[in-house]
């Protein structure tokens, strides 16, 4: 079987299930004919062409706006932002309109729409081309919010997205768009939580490029006879707590790794989860390692570098955590 | 104990560093900060101090050599670590400085670091086996007594328990707390569960091939032996999937189903059976399988298993067929509703079409709660189970 990129997955599910479903439209900026700014709708426009691949203005309000109404009249709209950084326009749409449509209308409408989302920060990216934004999203009810680390999952975890009848923020992280290859799996490996690494001394919550980041340093605390359990949510919204709850069982210690910032963010939320779920395993206070409280990602390589976990970070934290 | 000194981080743009020259020898007594070597970088030539107070054992990293930020460099022999090993500080030559500003949340660990604390695990285990953990020597940060330090004393005390008394040339041995749990479980599984019994032999050449082209590249990178156990696993997980009676346990309120695949793996240990729990099974690559029952196995085998690590359990899985057997009649494991066993696989000749040819065949031995389910659901299930190790071939993915 062939290894493909994350960037290759993405755009092997889209094609494969716009030629499987016509009601599959793709909208957003320069998704037409330039294929993307990252290239993941390339040759789309070419092989449906412009009625099924639709650029967009530089108006996000209008994209997501403009995909609900497709949604609510039948078609299946798969919605790109071009960067998450840029998302903000539309939160009216996605939290005011697509994420209480179902509940509003008690059952009687839904919004099948995916929203595609590039995160993350990049050398070179600075404020708006490098946030996280998952804490936003997956704060709201009436969302599903998945966040893919591998080819496999994007490709797996994007069909069931398109399949599904409510909307969905499909966060993807764009620094792993070309960076990892992986083969296919024929079926879906599931959507919930699932063991990256098993290990038995510290239970570490990582996802998008922090999920490396940690195999890495996990492989290297190894060397030292430390024993790291990586756990990889998968879907953040709603979150899948058992595997979570079964490590800590296993482990008694626990860390979250995430490069947007700690105030409020998706590991307050694992954290609180343990707490109230399984105090009497805990057998150490639980960490947090996240990006800084700064406004943005900066522009100067040196500081932006410093704005994301590093390895040695994460080996010195997860060093502490075994020793306790 | 033996620690690593490793490459710090010398200023926040600065991934490597170039050894210029060891200041000590191996042997040598060092004292915490004394100046242990001198590294070039782009920005920084400077002198690092030793993290550690204790005697130069290995070093690592020769003179002349580039490494990347955190790789071991160097090892000691340290008598106590007093204190969590932090990287030694340096002054950059740059203008930024080498804290880095990425937010790691402070624990306590800070604010109670001389007050050793009992935490809410060691708590309520010291609770469960009626330990005093004050009495306990503790090996965690500054002496205090880990959630590991309450399940080994606990461990001791129940084997400590154990007393045989010769008479004549006989021996009558109490038996471990362990062997009489076994014994109970199973007088209660025979007397309370009508187990049925089915075997299905199934044709595992492909699954020969594949394993044969990936366990070499298997235990570099992973560090243990890719067996044919997981693959077995992924295909008892798929029939489960596809027969969702069978994941259940006959109570007196009535049949419950589970939702979820957690599968009891058995480990022949040597004080006995044990039987922890693969949980959440359903989801993992036959890679992660492995990893997880090797991680059980080795916890099972040292005896450090907690009673978490067995509850839950919704089917068996037990892979006789390392022991030898080509046919076993398991006993169920109660509450769950059945137990499956892989036999020994062994090349044999059989029909293939028209011919007759050399083929890698095993059984699959399954015994059911016949009170949940009847010989049709547990046919179709093993047709699954089967299906699947008919189907593995060279090329199929493991990771």
């Amino acid at each position: 079987m062939i290894a493909v990129t994350m960037l290759e997955a993405i755009r092997q599910v889209l094609r494969e299930e716009m030629a499987a479903d016509e009601r599959v439209v793709v909208l957003g900026e320069d998704v037409g004919p330039r294929g993307g700014v990252f290239q993941t709708t390339a040759g789309l426009f070419q092989e449906f062409g412009p009625n099924r691949v639709l650029d967009t203005p530089l108006a996000e309000s209008g994209i997501v706006g403009a995909a609900i109404g497709m949604a609510v009249a039948g078609l299946r709209p798969v919605a790109e932002i071009q960067f998450a950084d840029f998302i903000h326009p539309a939160i009216n749409q996605i939290i005011n309109e697509a994420a209480k449509l179902r509940y509003r209308s008690a059952g009687a409408w839904t919004c099948p729409m995916v929203v595609r989302v590039p995160y993350g920060a990049v050398h070179g990216g600075g404020l708006y081309h490098g946030q996280s934004v998952e804490s936003l999203f997956c704060h709201v009810p009436g969302l599903t919010v998945y966040a893919p680390s591998t080819p496999n999952d994007a490709y797996h975890l994007l069909r069931h997205a398109m399949h599904g009848d409510d909307p969905v923020i499909f966060l993807e992280p764009k620094r792993l768009y070309a960076s990892v290859r992986q083969a296919l799996d024929a079926s879906c490996p599931g959507t919930g939580a699932v063991v990256s690494r098993a290990g038995r001394d510290v239970t570490v919550v990582a996802y998008g490029f922090m999920l490396h980041a940690v195999l890495d340093a996990a492989e290297q605390l190894a060397a030292e006879g430390l024993s790291i359990e990586v756990l990889d949510p998968r879907r953040l919204r709603p979150f899948d707590a058992e595997p979570l709850f079964a490590s800590v069982r296993k482990t008694g210690r626990l860390c979250i790794v995430h490069e947007d910032n700690a105030t409020c963010g998706f590991g307050a939320e694992v954290a609180a989860l343990v707490a109230e779920h399984a105090l009497f395993e805990l057998d150490a206070p639980i960490r947090r390692i996240t990006g800084p409280e700064i406004p943005g990602v900066p522009f100067a390589p040196v500081l932006a570098q410093a704005a994301v976990p590093a390895v040695a970070d994460i080996i010195r934290v997860l060093r502490d955590l075994c020793l306790y | 104990m033996s620690v690593a000194v490793t490459m710090p981080q010398l200023g926040e743009a600065v991934a490597e560093a170039t050894i210029d020259h060891w200041l000590k020898k191996v042997g040598d007594s060092v004292r915490r900060f004394e100046p242990l070597l001198e590294v070039l970088t782009e920005k920084v030539n400077t002198e690092i101090p030793s993290p550690y107070s204790g005697v130069l054992t290995e070093i690592v990293t020769p003179e002349g050599t580039t490494v990347r930020v955190g790789e071991t460099i160097a090892r000691f022999e340290v008598t106590e670590v007093s204190e969590t090993p932090r990287e030694p500080k340096v002054e950059p030559a740059g203008l930024f400085p080498s804290e880095t500003p990425v937010a790691v949340v402070p624990g306590p660990s800070q604010l109670t670091a001389d007050l050793p604390a009992l935490s809410p695990a060691v708590r309520r285990l010291a609770a469960d086996y009626g330990i005093d953990p004050r009495a306990l020597r503790g090996t965690g940060q500054g002496g205090r007594v880990t959630r590991h330090d309450v399940i080994r004393a606990a461990n001791a005390h129940r084997h400590t328990g154990a007393t045989s008394d010769a008479v004549d040339d006989r021996e009558v041995v109490a038996p471990t707390a362990l062997r009489r749990a076994i014994a109970e479980r199973m007088v209660e599984s025979i007397r309370t569960i009508p187990h049925a019994w089915m075997m299905v032999e199934a044709d595992v050449t492909g699954l020969v091939r594949l394993r044969q082209g990936v366990k070499a590249d298997f235990v570099r990178r992973e560090g243990f032996d890719l067996t044919y156990f997981p693959f077995f696993v992924k295909a008892v997980i798929e029939g489960l999937r596809q027969q969702p009676t069978l994941n259940a346990s006959w109570t007196e309120q009535g049949i419950v189903r589970w939702h979820r695949i957690n599968l009891g793996v058995a480990v022949a240990a040597d004080e006995g059976l044990l039987v922890p729990v693969l949980r959440a099974a359903d989801g993992m690559s036959v890679a992660g399988i492995a990893r997880a029952v090797h991680e059980l196995a080795s916890r099972a085998r040292s005896g450090d298993l907690t009673p978490e690590d067995m509850r839950e359990g919704t089917f068996t899985v037990n892979n006789t067929g390392a022991l030898g057997s080509i046919v076993s009649m398991p006993i169920i494991n109660p509450p769950q509703s059945g137990i499956i066993t892989m036999e020994t696989i062994a090349a044999r000749p059989t029909v293939v079409g028209e011919g007759i040819a050399i083929r890698h065949l095993v059984n699959l031995s399954f015994s059911f709660d016949h009170r949940i389910a009847d010989g049709l659901v547990a046919g179709r299930f093993m047709q699954v189970v089967r299906s699947v190790m008919t189907s593995y071939q060279p090329g199929d993915p493991v990771y």
